[in-house]
Protein backbone atom coordinates (compact mmCIF):
# COMPACT_ATOMS: atom_id res chain seq x y z
CA UNK A 1 0.00 0.00 0.00
CA UNK A 2 2.99 2.34 1.14
CA UNK A 3 4.81 1.35 -2.29
CA UNK A 4 1.45 2.22 -4.15
CA UNK A 5 0.81 5.23 -2.74
CA UNK A 6 4.66 6.93 -3.34
CA UNK A 7 5.10 5.20 -6.65
CA UNK A 8 1.50 7.29 -7.66
CA UNK A 9 1.23 10.20 -5.65
CA UNK A 10 2.40 12.39 -8.74
CA UNK A 11 -0.54 10.86 -10.33
CA UNK A 12 -2.74 11.49 -7.30
CA UNK A 13 -1.32 14.97 -7.47
CA UNK A 14 -2.05 15.54 -11.09
CA UNK A 15 -5.76 13.90 -10.15
CA UNK A 16 -6.11 16.55 -7.89
CA UNK A 17 -4.99 19.72 -9.85
CA UNK A 18 -7.37 18.55 -12.45
CA UNK A 19 -9.80 18.74 -10.30
CA UNK A 20 -9.02 21.61 -8.73
CA UNK A 21 -8.94 23.11 -12.82
CA UNK A 22 -12.52 21.86 -13.29
CA UNK A 23 -14.20 22.69 -10.05
CA UNK A 24 -15.66 26.43 -11.21
CA UNK A 25 -16.14 24.68 -14.44
CA UNK A 26 -18.38 22.55 -13.43
CA UNK A 27 -20.33 25.04 -11.12
CA UNK A 28 -20.46 27.45 -13.98
CA UNK A 29 -22.25 24.70 -15.92
CA UNK A 30 -24.46 23.22 -13.12
CA UNK A 31 -25.68 26.35 -12.70
CA UNK A 32 -26.72 26.69 -16.27
CA UNK A 33 -29.59 23.97 -15.90
CA UNK A 34 -30.56 26.42 -12.83
CA UNK A 35 -34.38 27.55 -12.27
CA UNK A 36 -32.58 31.11 -11.13
CA UNK A 37 -34.85 33.55 -12.09
CA UNK A 38 -33.38 37.08 -11.44
CA UNK A 39 -30.17 36.14 -9.23
CA UNK A 40 -28.48 33.12 -10.08
CA UNK A 41 -27.13 32.84 -7.12
CA UNK A 42 -28.22 29.65 -4.67
CA UNK A 43 -29.83 26.37 -6.59
CA UNK A 44 -33.56 26.83 -6.68
CA UNK A 45 -34.24 23.39 -8.86
CA UNK A 46 -33.57 21.84 -12.35
CA UNK A 47 -34.41 23.13 -15.48
CA UNK A 48 -33.78 23.88 -19.40
CA UNK A 49 -35.45 27.10 -20.30
CA UNK A 50 -31.75 28.65 -20.19
CA UNK A 51 -30.91 26.55 -22.28
CA UNK A 52 -33.80 27.10 -24.96
CA UNK A 53 -33.65 30.45 -24.39
CA UNK A 54 -29.83 31.35 -23.89
CA UNK A 55 -31.03 35.19 -25.58
CA UNK A 56 -33.43 35.46 -22.55
CA UNK A 57 -31.98 37.45 -20.69
CA UNK A 58 -32.14 41.49 -22.04
CA UNK A 59 -28.25 42.52 -23.98
CA UNK A 60 -26.61 39.38 -23.07
CA UNK A 61 -26.86 38.37 -26.93
CA UNK A 62 -26.15 41.79 -28.21
CA UNK A 63 -23.22 41.50 -25.91
CA UNK A 64 -22.14 37.73 -27.11
CA UNK A 65 -22.53 39.35 -30.76
CA UNK A 66 -19.97 42.34 -29.98
CA UNK A 67 -17.46 39.35 -28.39
CA UNK A 68 -18.33 37.61 -31.87
CA UNK A 69 -17.66 40.63 -34.04
CA UNK A 70 -14.67 41.91 -32.31
CA UNK A 71 -12.75 38.51 -32.33
CA UNK A 72 -13.14 37.39 -35.88
CA UNK A 73 -11.53 40.64 -36.92
CA UNK A 74 -9.22 41.11 -34.37
CA UNK A 75 -7.90 37.33 -34.95
CA UNK A 76 -7.70 37.70 -38.45
CA UNK A 77 -5.40 40.85 -38.77
CA UNK A 78 -3.45 39.38 -35.83
CA UNK A 79 -2.69 36.31 -37.37
CA UNK A 80 -1.54 37.96 -40.85
CA UNK A 81 0.72 40.08 -39.21
CA UNK A 82 1.73 38.47 -36.99
CA UNK A 83 2.43 35.04 -39.19
CA UNK A 84 4.51 37.74 -41.37
CA UNK A 85 6.82 38.66 -38.40
CA UNK A 86 7.39 35.34 -37.16
CA UNK A 87 8.16 34.28 -40.83
CA UNK A 88 10.76 36.96 -40.94
CA UNK A 89 12.20 36.06 -37.63
CA UNK A 90 12.15 32.36 -38.12
CA UNK A 91 13.59 32.40 -41.59
CA UNK A 92 15.91 35.38 -42.34
CA UNK A 93 18.57 37.19 -40.86
CA UNK A 94 18.83 40.28 -40.78
CA UNK A 95 19.69 43.47 -39.03
CA UNK A 96 17.88 44.98 -35.77
CA UNK A 97 16.81 41.40 -35.24
CA UNK A 98 16.97 41.60 -31.41
CA UNK A 99 15.31 44.97 -30.98
CA UNK A 100 12.45 43.23 -32.66
CA UNK A 101 12.17 40.57 -30.55
CA UNK A 102 12.27 43.02 -27.82
CA UNK A 103 9.50 45.10 -29.41
CA UNK A 104 7.61 41.68 -29.58
CA UNK A 105 8.13 40.13 -26.12
CA UNK A 106 7.31 44.16 -24.22
CA UNK A 107 3.58 43.96 -24.87
CA UNK A 108 3.67 40.55 -23.13
CA UNK A 109 5.66 42.18 -20.14
CA UNK A 110 3.11 45.06 -19.66
CA UNK A 111 0.27 44.50 -17.63
CA UNK A 112 -2.82 44.86 -19.17
CA UNK A 113 -3.91 47.88 -17.51
CA UNK A 114 -1.14 49.87 -18.76
CA UNK A 115 -1.76 48.56 -22.25
CA UNK A 116 -5.66 49.73 -22.13
CA UNK A 117 -5.12 53.21 -20.38
CA UNK A 118 -2.14 54.02 -22.68
CA UNK A 119 -4.69 53.83 -25.61
CA UNK A 120 -7.70 55.45 -24.04
CA UNK A 121 -4.93 58.39 -23.48
CA UNK A 122 -3.66 58.33 -27.20
CA UNK A 123 -7.72 58.23 -28.26
CA UNK A 124 -9.03 60.96 -26.27
CA UNK A 125 -6.32 63.44 -27.07
CA UNK A 126 -6.46 62.62 -30.73
CA UNK A 127 -10.47 63.11 -30.37
CA UNK A 128 -11.41 59.34 -30.74
CA UNK A 129 -14.18 58.51 -29.24
CA UNK A 130 -14.13 54.68 -27.74
CA UNK A 131 -15.63 52.25 -28.96
CA UNK A 132 -15.82 49.37 -31.50
CA UNK A 133 -12.89 49.99 -33.57
CA UNK A 134 -10.81 51.46 -30.71
CA UNK A 135 -11.61 48.04 -28.85
CA UNK A 136 -10.35 45.95 -32.79
CA UNK A 137 -7.33 47.88 -32.64
CA UNK A 138 -6.30 47.41 -28.77
CA UNK A 139 -7.30 43.83 -29.36
CA UNK A 140 -4.81 43.13 -32.64
CA UNK A 141 -2.06 45.25 -30.90
CA UNK A 142 -2.14 42.54 -27.54
CA UNK A 143 -2.92 39.60 -29.40
CA UNK A 144 0.17 39.51 -32.35
CA UNK A 145 2.61 39.22 -29.86
CA UNK A 146 1.41 35.95 -29.19
CA UNK A 147 0.82 34.83 -32.60
CA UNK A 148 4.53 35.47 -33.72
CA UNK A 149 6.01 33.24 -30.54
CA UNK A 150 3.14 30.35 -31.40
CA UNK A 151 4.36 30.42 -35.16
CA UNK A 152 7.90 31.22 -34.31
CA UNK A 153 7.64 27.74 -32.05
CA UNK A 154 6.39 25.72 -35.17
CA UNK A 155 8.71 27.54 -37.87
CA UNK A 156 11.87 26.39 -35.81
CA UNK A 157 10.50 22.79 -35.20
CA UNK A 158 10.46 22.29 -39.02
CA UNK A 159 13.07 20.49 -40.50
CA UNK A 160 15.23 22.84 -42.85
CA UNK A 161 15.53 19.15 -45.07
CA UNK A 162 12.50 19.16 -46.12
CA UNK A 163 13.05 22.34 -48.13
CA UNK A 164 16.21 22.04 -49.00
CA UNK A 165 14.99 19.01 -51.01
CA UNK A 166 12.07 21.07 -52.59
CA UNK A 167 14.78 23.44 -53.62
CA UNK A 168 16.93 20.02 -55.24
CA UNK A 169 13.84 19.78 -57.00
CA UNK A 170 13.70 22.56 -58.92
CA UNK A 171 10.83 24.01 -56.96
CA UNK A 172 11.18 27.77 -56.93
CA UNK A 173 11.09 29.72 -53.63
CA UNK A 174 7.63 30.90 -54.03
CA UNK A 175 6.73 27.09 -54.95
CA UNK A 176 8.55 25.77 -51.83
CA UNK A 177 7.35 28.51 -50.06
CA UNK A 178 3.44 27.30 -51.42
CA UNK A 179 3.88 23.97 -51.08
CA UNK A 180 6.19 23.04 -48.36
CA UNK A 181 6.98 25.19 -45.68
CA UNK A 182 3.15 26.60 -45.19
CA UNK A 183 1.15 23.65 -45.32
CA UNK A 184 4.04 22.17 -42.57
CA UNK A 185 3.14 25.52 -40.44
CA UNK A 186 -0.18 25.61 -41.12
CA UNK A 187 -1.13 23.95 -37.57
CA UNK A 188 1.10 26.22 -36.01
CA UNK A 189 -1.03 29.43 -37.45
CA UNK A 190 -4.26 27.45 -36.76
CA UNK A 191 -3.43 26.99 -33.10
CA UNK A 192 -2.01 30.93 -32.93
CA UNK A 193 -5.75 32.25 -34.25
CA UNK A 194 -7.39 30.07 -31.70
CA UNK A 195 -5.45 31.54 -29.26
CA UNK A 196 -5.67 34.96 -30.16
CA UNK A 197 -9.64 34.50 -30.90
CA UNK A 198 -9.61 33.32 -27.38
CA UNK A 199 -7.79 36.33 -25.83
CA UNK A 200 -9.58 38.63 -27.76
CA UNK A 201 -12.80 36.68 -26.26
CA UNK A 202 -12.13 36.62 -22.83
CA UNK A 203 -10.45 40.25 -22.56
CA UNK A 204 -11.75 42.70 -19.91
CA UNK A 205 -9.59 44.68 -18.66
CA UNK A 206 -7.91 46.47 -21.93
CA UNK A 207 -11.70 46.24 -23.55
CA UNK A 208 -13.08 48.07 -20.81
CA UNK A 209 -10.91 50.88 -21.33
CA UNK A 210 -11.43 51.32 -24.84
CA UNK A 211 -14.56 50.50 -25.69
CA UNK A 212 -16.74 53.17 -24.55
CA UNK A 213 -20.71 52.57 -23.83
CA UNK A 214 -20.32 49.05 -26.34
CA UNK A 215 -21.05 46.58 -24.47
CA UNK A 216 -19.13 42.69 -24.61
CA UNK A 217 -19.34 39.06 -23.27
CA UNK A 218 -16.89 39.88 -20.20
CA UNK A 219 -18.30 43.34 -19.58
CA UNK A 220 -21.98 42.10 -19.47
CA UNK A 221 -21.12 39.41 -16.95
CA UNK A 222 -19.26 42.11 -15.11
CA UNK A 223 -21.69 44.85 -15.10
CA UNK A 224 -23.82 42.64 -14.26
CA UNK A 225 -21.61 41.05 -11.53
CA UNK A 226 -23.37 43.66 -9.22
CA UNK A 227 -27.09 42.20 -8.99
CA UNK A 228 -26.63 38.91 -9.88
CA UNK A 229 -25.37 36.77 -13.46
CA UNK A 230 -28.37 35.47 -15.47
CA UNK A 231 -28.28 32.33 -15.87
CA UNK A 232 -28.09 32.35 -19.83
CA UNK A 233 -24.67 33.80 -19.18
CA UNK A 234 -23.68 30.86 -17.66
CA UNK A 235 -25.12 29.09 -20.98
CA UNK A 236 -23.10 30.77 -23.60
CA UNK A 237 -20.12 30.42 -21.00
CA UNK A 238 -20.81 26.50 -21.15
CA UNK A 239 -21.39 26.45 -24.99
CA UNK A 240 -18.18 28.16 -25.76
CA UNK A 241 -16.12 26.05 -23.68
CA UNK A 242 -17.98 22.92 -25.17
CA UNK A 243 -17.56 24.76 -28.49
CA UNK A 244 -13.50 25.28 -27.86
CA UNK A 245 -12.68 21.96 -26.64
CA UNK A 246 -14.78 20.88 -29.60
CA UNK A 247 -12.73 22.14 -31.98
CA UNK A 248 -9.28 21.76 -29.91
CA UNK A 249 -9.89 17.75 -29.99
CA UNK A 250 -11.51 17.21 -33.67
CA UNK A 251 -7.85 19.02 -35.15
CA UNK A 252 -5.93 16.62 -32.71
CA UNK A 253 -7.40 14.04 -33.66
CA UNK A 254 -7.37 14.85 -37.51
CA UNK A 255 -3.91 15.26 -37.24
CA UNK A 256 -2.84 12.47 -35.16
CA UNK A 257 -4.85 10.20 -37.69
CA UNK A 258 -2.97 12.32 -40.60
CA UNK A 259 0.39 11.00 -39.04
CA UNK A 260 -0.54 7.37 -38.92
CA UNK A 261 -1.30 7.50 -43.00
CA UNK B 1 27.04 24.27 -63.10
CA UNK B 2 23.93 22.78 -61.81
CA UNK B 3 25.69 21.32 -59.14
CA UNK B 4 27.02 24.62 -58.31
CA UNK B 5 22.94 26.41 -58.48
CA UNK B 6 21.99 23.28 -56.16
CA UNK B 7 24.08 24.23 -53.49
CA UNK B 8 23.60 28.11 -53.88
CA UNK B 9 20.03 27.53 -53.52
CA UNK B 10 20.84 25.12 -50.63
CA UNK B 11 22.86 27.79 -48.85
CA UNK B 12 20.00 30.89 -49.50
CA UNK B 13 17.69 28.77 -48.17
CA UNK B 14 19.63 27.92 -44.78
CA UNK B 15 21.43 31.08 -43.99
CA UNK B 16 18.06 32.42 -45.36
CA UNK B 17 19.39 35.74 -46.68
CA UNK B 18 17.22 35.64 -50.29
CA UNK B 19 16.22 39.40 -51.28
CA UNK B 20 17.27 41.63 -48.59
CA UNK B 21 14.20 43.23 -48.23
CA UNK B 22 12.08 40.70 -47.53
CA UNK B 23 11.99 40.38 -44.17
CA UNK B 24 11.69 44.36 -43.55
CA UNK B 25 8.66 44.00 -45.75
CA UNK B 26 7.30 41.57 -43.92
CA UNK B 27 7.95 42.89 -40.79
CA UNK B 28 6.62 46.48 -41.62
CA UNK B 29 2.95 45.64 -40.99
CA UNK B 30 3.03 44.20 -37.45
CA UNK B 31 5.77 46.40 -36.48
CA UNK B 32 3.72 49.47 -37.39
CA UNK B 33 0.65 48.47 -35.73
CA UNK B 34 2.58 48.11 -32.73
CA UNK B 35 4.71 51.58 -33.17
CA UNK B 36 1.35 53.12 -33.18
CA UNK B 37 -0.52 51.41 -30.98
CA UNK B 38 1.76 50.46 -28.18
CA UNK B 39 4.88 52.60 -28.29
CA UNK B 40 2.95 55.62 -29.52
CA UNK B 41 0.72 55.36 -26.33
CA UNK B 42 3.52 55.13 -23.70
CA UNK B 43 5.25 58.06 -24.93
CA UNK B 44 2.16 59.79 -24.70
CA UNK B 45 1.37 58.33 -21.85
CA UNK B 46 4.43 59.51 -20.54
CA UNK B 47 3.78 62.92 -21.22
CA UNK B 48 0.15 62.37 -19.59
CA UNK B 49 2.02 61.76 -16.58
CA UNK B 50 3.91 65.12 -15.88
CA UNK B 51 0.53 67.49 -16.30
CA UNK B 52 -1.29 69.56 -14.19
CA UNK B 53 -4.56 70.63 -13.74
CA UNK B 54 -5.50 73.97 -16.15
CA UNK B 55 -6.27 76.95 -14.35
CA UNK B 56 -10.01 76.79 -15.60
CA UNK B 57 -10.16 74.29 -13.19
CA UNK B 58 -12.58 72.20 -15.95
CA UNK B 59 -12.16 68.36 -15.10
CA UNK B 60 -10.43 66.36 -16.88
CA UNK B 61 -8.46 69.41 -18.68
CA UNK B 62 -4.40 69.00 -18.03
CA UNK B 63 -1.75 71.59 -19.21
CA UNK B 64 1.80 70.32 -19.89
CA UNK B 65 4.00 71.65 -17.00
CA UNK B 66 6.66 68.85 -16.55
CA UNK B 67 5.51 67.98 -12.97
CA UNK B 68 7.65 65.05 -11.99
CA UNK B 69 6.19 65.78 -8.70
CA UNK B 70 3.18 63.91 -9.76
CA UNK B 71 5.14 60.84 -9.42
CA UNK B 72 5.94 61.40 -5.87
CA UNK B 73 2.36 62.04 -4.75
CA UNK B 74 1.11 59.20 -7.35
CA UNK B 75 3.24 56.66 -4.80
CA UNK B 76 2.95 58.48 -1.43
CA UNK B 77 -1.01 58.09 -2.13
CA UNK B 78 -0.90 54.13 -3.03
CA UNK B 79 2.14 52.86 -1.18
CA UNK B 80 -0.13 49.73 0.25
CA UNK B 81 -1.79 49.20 -2.62
CA UNK B 82 1.49 48.97 -4.84
CA UNK B 83 3.02 47.06 -2.03
CA UNK B 84 0.37 44.51 -2.06
CA UNK B 85 -0.18 44.01 -5.81
CA UNK B 86 3.38 42.59 -5.57
CA UNK B 87 3.18 40.41 -2.66
CA UNK B 88 -0.32 39.02 -3.72
CA UNK B 89 1.05 38.37 -6.68
CA UNK B 90 4.34 37.00 -5.09
CA UNK B 91 2.62 34.75 -3.45
CA UNK B 92 0.21 33.69 -6.20
CA UNK B 93 2.97 32.97 -8.04
CA UNK B 94 5.03 30.93 -5.80
CA UNK B 95 1.20 28.75 -5.74
CA UNK B 96 0.77 28.33 -8.69
CA UNK B 97 4.65 27.02 -9.34
CA UNK B 98 3.84 24.66 -6.41
CA UNK B 99 0.72 23.27 -8.08
CA UNK B 100 1.62 23.39 -11.55
CA UNK B 101 5.08 21.96 -11.34
CA UNK B 102 4.23 18.13 -10.42
CA UNK B 103 1.12 18.29 -12.88
CA UNK B 104 3.64 19.23 -15.83
CA UNK B 105 6.10 16.66 -14.51
CA UNK B 106 3.13 14.07 -14.65
CA UNK B 107 1.88 15.26 -18.32
CA UNK B 108 5.42 15.66 -19.28
CA UNK B 109 6.97 11.97 -17.94
CA UNK B 110 3.80 9.82 -16.68
CA UNK B 111 1.29 10.35 -18.74
CA UNK B 112 2.29 8.10 -22.22
CA UNK B 113 -0.55 8.38 -24.58
CA UNK B 114 -2.69 10.53 -23.06
CA UNK B 115 -0.66 13.02 -23.30
CA UNK B 116 -2.18 15.11 -26.02
CA UNK B 117 -5.63 15.17 -24.38
CA UNK B 118 -4.38 16.24 -20.83
CA UNK B 119 -2.65 19.27 -22.36
CA UNK B 120 -5.82 19.99 -23.54
CA UNK B 121 -7.34 19.59 -20.36
CA UNK B 122 -5.05 21.62 -19.19
CA UNK B 123 -6.29 24.64 -20.93
CA UNK B 124 -9.71 23.80 -21.43
CA UNK B 125 -11.14 25.60 -18.40
CA UNK B 126 -9.77 28.66 -19.69
CA UNK B 127 -12.00 28.81 -22.52
CA UNK B 128 -15.03 30.00 -20.52
CA UNK B 129 -14.89 33.32 -19.44
CA UNK B 130 -12.15 34.59 -16.77
CA UNK B 131 -15.00 36.73 -15.60
CA UNK B 132 -17.38 33.74 -15.43
CA UNK B 133 -14.85 31.48 -13.50
CA UNK B 134 -13.98 34.21 -10.72
CA UNK B 135 -17.58 34.53 -10.16
CA UNK B 136 -18.07 30.80 -9.80
CA UNK B 137 -15.34 30.89 -7.28
CA UNK B 138 -17.00 33.72 -5.36
CA UNK B 139 -19.90 31.82 -5.16
CA UNK B 140 -17.75 28.45 -4.16
CA UNK B 141 -16.53 30.11 -1.15
CA UNK B 142 -19.41 32.41 -0.51
CA UNK B 143 -21.36 32.16 2.89
CA UNK B 144 -23.95 30.13 1.34
CA UNK B 145 -21.76 27.80 -0.60
CA UNK B 146 -20.19 24.17 -0.05
CA UNK B 147 -16.88 25.22 1.56
CA UNK B 148 -18.17 27.52 3.69
CA UNK B 149 -20.73 25.04 4.87
CA UNK B 150 -18.52 22.47 5.36
CA UNK B 151 -15.79 24.45 7.46
CA UNK B 152 -18.70 25.98 9.74
CA UNK B 153 -19.80 22.53 10.17
CA UNK B 154 -16.55 20.61 11.19
CA UNK B 155 -16.18 24.07 13.43
CA UNK B 156 -13.05 25.11 11.68
CA UNK B 157 -14.61 28.59 10.91
CA UNK B 158 -17.05 30.51 13.41
CA UNK B 159 -20.65 31.37 12.45
CA UNK B 160 -19.93 35.01 11.74
CA UNK B 161 -16.62 34.39 9.63
CA UNK B 162 -16.88 33.55 6.08
CA UNK B 163 -13.81 33.26 2.94
CA UNK B 164 -14.78 35.81 0.36
CA UNK B 165 -14.07 39.55 0.39
CA UNK B 166 -10.60 38.43 1.91
CA UNK B 167 -6.86 38.91 1.14
CA UNK B 168 -7.37 34.56 1.07
CA UNK B 169 -10.04 34.34 -1.56
CA UNK B 170 -7.99 37.28 -3.91
CA UNK B 171 -5.14 35.11 -3.79
CA UNK B 172 -6.77 31.90 -4.30
CA UNK B 173 -8.43 33.29 -7.41
CA UNK B 174 -5.61 34.73 -8.85
CA UNK B 175 -3.23 31.71 -8.58
CA UNK B 176 -6.36 29.58 -10.35
CA UNK B 177 -6.97 32.57 -12.96
CA UNK B 178 -3.02 32.22 -14.11
CA UNK B 179 -2.27 28.51 -13.84
CA UNK B 180 -2.06 27.45 -17.52
CA UNK B 181 1.06 30.36 -17.90
CA UNK B 182 2.69 28.68 -15.39
CA UNK B 183 2.02 24.99 -16.68
CA UNK B 184 2.50 25.43 -20.34
CA UNK B 185 6.03 26.49 -20.04
CA UNK B 186 6.53 24.08 -17.15
CA UNK B 187 5.48 21.69 -19.50
CA UNK B 188 7.61 22.68 -22.67
CA UNK B 189 11.14 22.49 -20.72
CA UNK B 190 9.87 18.88 -18.77
CA UNK B 191 9.48 17.40 -21.92
CA UNK B 192 12.42 18.12 -24.31
CA UNK B 193 14.58 16.25 -21.51
CA UNK B 194 15.74 13.31 -22.88
CA UNK B 195 14.77 10.91 -20.41
CA UNK B 196 18.46 9.09 -20.98
CA UNK B 197 19.97 11.81 -18.65
CA UNK B 198 17.30 10.80 -15.89
CA UNK B 199 18.51 6.96 -16.48
CA UNK B 200 22.09 7.94 -16.45
CA UNK B 201 21.51 9.98 -13.11
CA UNK B 202 19.91 6.33 -11.54
CA UNK B 203 22.86 4.36 -13.50
CA UNK B 204 25.28 6.46 -11.22
CA UNK B 205 23.81 5.66 -8.18
CA UNK B 206 21.69 8.80 -7.57
CA UNK B 207 18.54 8.35 -5.50
CA UNK B 208 14.94 9.82 -6.95
CA UNK B 209 15.17 13.16 -4.58
CA UNK B 210 19.23 13.45 -5.95
CA UNK B 211 17.65 13.41 -9.24
CA UNK B 212 15.33 15.67 -9.34
CA UNK B 213 17.56 18.36 -7.15
CA UNK B 214 20.63 17.51 -9.69
CA UNK B 215 19.24 17.08 -13.30
CA UNK B 216 15.63 17.59 -13.81
CA UNK B 217 15.08 21.05 -12.09
CA UNK B 218 18.02 22.75 -13.36
CA UNK B 219 16.80 21.31 -16.96
CA UNK B 220 13.90 22.89 -16.47
CA UNK B 221 14.47 26.06 -15.36
CA UNK B 222 14.32 27.60 -18.41
CA UNK B 223 10.15 26.79 -17.88
CA UNK B 224 10.61 27.83 -14.43
CA UNK B 225 11.84 31.41 -15.48
CA UNK B 226 8.71 32.31 -18.09
CA UNK B 227 6.14 30.32 -16.47
CA UNK B 228 6.51 32.33 -13.41
CA UNK B 229 7.35 35.87 -15.31
CA UNK B 230 4.06 35.08 -16.97
CA UNK B 231 2.33 34.54 -14.17
CA UNK B 232 3.22 37.30 -11.98
CA UNK B 233 3.21 39.89 -14.63
CA UNK B 234 -0.56 39.86 -15.04
CA UNK B 235 -0.92 39.34 -11.62
CA UNK B 236 0.42 42.62 -10.53
CA UNK B 237 -1.72 44.29 -12.48
CA UNK B 238 -5.09 42.43 -12.25
CA UNK B 239 -7.88 44.47 -10.39
CA UNK B 240 -10.79 42.12 -11.02
CA UNK B 241 -10.22 39.25 -8.59
CA UNK B 242 -9.35 41.92 -6.16
CA UNK B 243 -12.75 43.59 -7.12
CA UNK B 244 -14.73 40.50 -7.39
CA UNK B 245 -13.28 38.66 -4.61
CA UNK B 246 -11.87 41.12 -1.98
CA UNK B 247 -13.09 43.94 -0.05
CA UNK B 248 -11.81 47.48 0.70
CA UNK B 249 -8.43 46.33 2.63
CA UNK B 250 -7.63 44.17 -0.22
CA UNK B 251 -7.01 46.81 -3.49
CA UNK B 252 -4.20 46.71 -5.62
CA UNK B 253 -2.74 48.94 -7.63
CA UNK B 254 -5.10 47.98 -10.52
CA UNK B 255 -7.45 49.34 -8.56
CA UNK B 256 -5.92 52.87 -7.87
CA UNK B 257 -5.16 52.96 -11.49
CA UNK B 258 -8.67 52.30 -12.71
CA UNK B 259 -10.57 54.56 -10.52
CA UNK B 260 -8.16 57.21 -11.13
CA UNK B 261 -8.76 57.34 -14.95
CA UNK B 262 -12.78 56.96 -14.82
CA UNK B 263 -14.13 57.85 -11.38
CA UNK B 264 -11.34 60.63 -10.35
CA UNK B 265 -10.59 61.44 -14.04
CA UNK B 266 -7.56 62.19 -12.46
CA UNK B 267 -5.38 61.27 -15.86
CA UNK B 268 -1.74 62.21 -14.59
CA UNK B 269 -2.21 60.29 -11.60
CA UNK B 270 -3.14 57.12 -13.29
CA UNK B 271 -0.40 57.55 -15.92
CA UNK B 272 2.56 57.96 -13.49
CA UNK B 273 1.05 54.74 -11.50
CA UNK B 274 1.23 52.79 -14.85
CA UNK B 275 4.49 54.19 -15.28
CA UNK B 276 5.61 52.68 -11.76
CA UNK B 277 4.05 49.72 -12.00
CA UNK B 278 5.66 49.22 -15.46
CA UNK B 279 9.18 49.95 -13.74
CA UNK B 280 8.76 47.86 -10.59
CA UNK B 281 7.50 44.61 -13.10
CA UNK B 282 10.81 45.47 -15.34
CA UNK B 283 13.25 45.81 -12.51
CA UNK B 284 12.33 43.00 -10.83
CA UNK B 285 11.89 40.54 -14.00
CA UNK B 286 15.72 41.84 -15.46
CA UNK B 287 17.46 41.16 -11.74
CA UNK B 288 15.33 37.58 -11.53
CA UNK B 289 16.53 36.89 -15.35
CA UNK B 290 19.99 37.86 -14.66
CA UNK B 291 19.75 35.35 -11.49
CA UNK B 292 17.79 32.81 -13.10
CA UNK B 293 20.84 32.93 -16.42
CA UNK B 294 18.49 32.58 -19.02
CA UNK B 295 18.61 35.33 -22.35
CA UNK B 296 16.08 34.14 -24.69
CA UNK B 297 12.67 34.99 -23.34
CA UNK B 298 10.88 35.06 -26.63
Amino acid sequence: MKRWLSKNLIKIYAFLAFVYLFIPIAYTMAFSFNDAGKSNLTWRGFTLNNWKNPCGAPDVCTALGNSLKIGFIATLLATILGTMIAFALGRHRFRGRSTVNILIFLPMATPEIVLGASLLAMFLNLGINPGFWPTVIAHVMFCISFVVVTVKARIASLDPKLEEAAMDLYASEVETFRKVTLPLVMPGIFGAALLAFSLSFDDFIITNFNSGTLTTFPKFVYISSARGIPAQANVIGSLMFILALAIVLTSQFVSTRKKRV
Amino acid sequence: MAHVTVTAKRSNIVRGIKRPSTPYLLLLPGLAWLAFFFIFPLINLAGTSTQTPTDSGEIGSYIQTFRFANYIDAISGARDQFARSIVYALIATLLALAISYPLAYAIAFKSGKWKNLLLVLVVAPFFTSFLLRTIAWKQILGNEGPVVTVLRWLHLLSPQSGLTASAFAVVTGMTYNFLPFMTLPLYASLERIDPRTLEAAGDLYANAITTFRKVTFPLSLPGVVAGTLLTFIPAAGDYINATLLGNPKTKMIGNVIESRFFEIVDYPTAAALSFLLMAAILILVMVYVRRAGTDELV
